[in-house]
């Protein structure tokens, strides 16, 4: 007989298989035609190779910034899960997204009149920000992080920022509007590898402290106290939970902006596919997400060419339906 | 004699009775086709046409982006496009309020209270001086209405013949995007008064094929249409950060507009102002586009 754990180990290795695949596959595919040979032809300089700039500048990127973006929501997405116990829970639930989508509106705004430039920053100090405040206020009564006050802390936290991301619209001209409406769909057009390498570090420590975690949040899952009792130091996971689960949100939001579903559905699939065991479950989301959000991009970027297709709307268009199926299978 | 006397009156009064209907008939008629003396434009566009007829006198409201001609600045500003303030509109009592598109909220509020609107709506560049004419009818100039039409049309002209001999550019016009980096560009498509004024200022718009007015586009589109140049409207910025601005297009160094250093950032508000300066604006592109041309 089989160890559980052994028998699902091809499943992730699938998933990283096809995470590869869609990663390497995206970039031949797009709104242009592009000649593979000219692209590695190292004859041509780089400055007049168009094949190889739109490869290298327009695609890659994009299909790394997917990977990156995707792979690290639907982690952050169990994460959040697992610390909450709440199957509905999502990257966004506690805030992170709505501190992030204000930072990137004022930067949007008030642009011009900035000293720095870019919404992938401001996004970032937003999101630290609401990162804070909810955690000042979900330890503010309690010695421990009560998970229920977290919750409320951050739904309430949520519509608050939400209330000062409209107040930053309300003072927006109607091309700032326009371009921060589409912000918060979501794109995945970073046209240069900066971006990328800003957020690496924030996921790379968060993805550590995932590894860390997987075994502890199997436990937790019995209930905080079923925990303490065998020996886990609850308050620690907790707060490493969430705070390298919100680090790795605010860097992914930065990148890509607030891409919803993936978080949540990806998590789900793979449960389906693994089971419960956060050591299978985390590796596995972040592949499977990160497949799913290359494949999406591709989509967004070639639907509609010339136009581009907000990503975040294609991942909702196929997020929405398949949360309700699995919501109704459920029962 | 008493009898017909009788009938006398009788007829006497029924045609008084049909004069006084007739007469209110006639007034009311003339109340609604009277041309309008109080006028709000809650459009700067059609502000600006206003004035250029001559009807400055009679406004009596702005939106609150309205800042040409230097005369609104005394006038009271009542809101934008979003959230016109209904209340002060009313409260100035005026016969005639422009206002953007015939379906709009503002303009079944102005109905309900039995105001006269003309709705405008943004489009091709014939707009403006259509525009200006049918302002013409309403307020009774026709003669301003047509003299500033035909200039507008004159200048726009003078343009088009001063780059008549110059090389058409494929041209990006791109109407804004994420400062600091090249991403979320949204270009001008095939339709509106910006295409329309680049054709005349000798440019070819790159996305002439996509019949919108504006698209977001990818980096990947900048490398495949390819532009020879690339106009950017931007807000009022320092110097310092148009350079920063412009230096970003060196990520994409296969562009021959990057390549040959044909990037024009422009800021001035008449390339968004769809009104009377709308040459200025055609002459503020041909001028960056075909410099040599310059007067």
């Amino acid at each position: 007989m089989t160890h559980p754990l052994k028998r699902s180990v091809p499943i992730v290795v699938g998933l990283f298989a096809l995470m590869v695949l869609a990663i390497v596959l995206s970039p031949l595919v797009g709104s242009t035609h592009i000649n593979l040979m000219r692209v590695f032809d190292r004859s041509i300089p780089f400055e007049s190779n168009v094949d190889a700039q739109i490869f290298f500048i327009a695609r890659l990127p994009r299909a790394l910034a997917g990977a990156l973006v995707g792979g690290t929501l639907a982690a952050a997405g169990v994460v959040f899960q697992g610390l909450l116990r709440n199957p509905l829970a999502t990257p966004y639930t506690l805030g992170v997204s709505a501190g992030a989508s204000l930072g990137a509106m004022i930067a949007i705004t008030f642009g011009a009149t900035l000293p720095f430039a870019g919404a992938a920053p401001a996004s970032l100090a937003g999101a630290m920000l609401a990162v804070t405040v909810v955690y000042l206020l979900a330890t503010a009564r309690h010695s421990g992080l009560s998970t229920t006050v977290l919750l409320l802390a951050g739904v309430t936290l949520n519509s608050f920022f939400s209330a000062l991301i409209l107040f930053v619209q309300y003072l927006a001209n109607f091309q700032d509007l326009f371009r921060a409406m589409r912000w918060l769909m979501g794109n995945l057009d970073v046209t240069s590898y900066a971006p990328l390498a800003g957020a690496m570090p924030f996921v790379a420590i968060s993805f550590v402290a995932f590894v860390w975690l997987a075994r502890p949040l199997n436990l937790l899952s019995l209930g905080a106290d079923a925990a303490g009792a065998r020996g886990i130091n609850v308050r620690s996971v907790q707060r490493t939970a969430f705070f390298s689960a919100s680090l790795a949100t605010g860097a992914a939001v930065s990148v890509g902006g607030p891409i919803g579903f993936v978080g949540i559905i990806v998590p789900h699939l793979v449960r389906l596919m693994v089971g419960a065991d956060h050591r299978l479950v985390l590796p596995a989301s972040i592949f499977l997400g990160a497949g799913f959000l290359v494949v999406c991009d591709v989509l967004a970027r070639t639907v509609l060419s010339p136009m581009e297709l907000p990503v975040g709307i294609i991942t909702a268009v196929i997020g929405g339906p398949f949360f309700l199926w699995m919501l109704l299978r459920k029962r | 004699m008493d009898a017909v006397a009788k009938a006398m009156t009788i007829r006497f009064r029924h045609a008084l009775l049909i004069a006084a209907v007739a007469c209110a008939v006639l007034l009311q008629g003339a109340r609604t086709t009277a041309a309008p003396l109080r006028i709000i434009s809650l459009v700067p566009a059609v502000t600006e046409m206003l004035y250029a007829i001559g009807a400055g006198p009679q406004m009596i409201g702005v939106s609150s982006f309205d800042h040409y001609p230097a005369a609104v600045e005394k006038l009271p500003r009542l809101g934008g496009l979003i959230d016109p303030d209904i209340e002060r509109v009313l409260t100035l009592k005026p016969d005639l309020v422009i206002v953007y598109g015939a379906k709009s909220d503002m303009a079944a509020r102005l109905a309900r209270a039995q105001i006269a609107t003309f709705p405008y709506d943004t489009g091709a560049l014939s707009n403006v001086t259509g525009t200006i004419r049918a302002l013409g009818e309403r307020l009774g100039r026709q003669k301003e209405a047509n003299a500033e039409a035909t200039r507008i049309e004159h200048g726009l002209e003078e343009v088009r013949v001063r780059v008549a001999n110059q090389p058409r550019y494929r041209t990006l016009l791109i109407f804004g995007r994420e400062a600091g980096s090249l991403r979320g560009i949204y270009a001008s498509g095939g339709v509106g008064y910006l295409h329309d004024i680049l054709s005349i200022a000798g440019g070819d718009d790159v996305f002439s094929d996509v019949k919108r007015e504006n698209i977001q586009i990818s980096a990947e589109q900048v490398l495949a249409r390819m532009p020879e140049a690339i106009v950017e409207l931007h807000g009022a910025m320092t110097p310092q950060k148009i350079a920063t601005e412009r230096g970003l297009w060196s990520q994409l160094p296969a562009v021959p507009a990057v390549k040959n250093n044909r990037i024009y950032l422009l800021s001035d508000e008449v390339l968004t102002i769809p009104g009377p300066r709308i040459v200025d604006a055609a002459r503020l592109l041909a001028d960056a586009l075909h410099p040599t041309t310059k007067k």
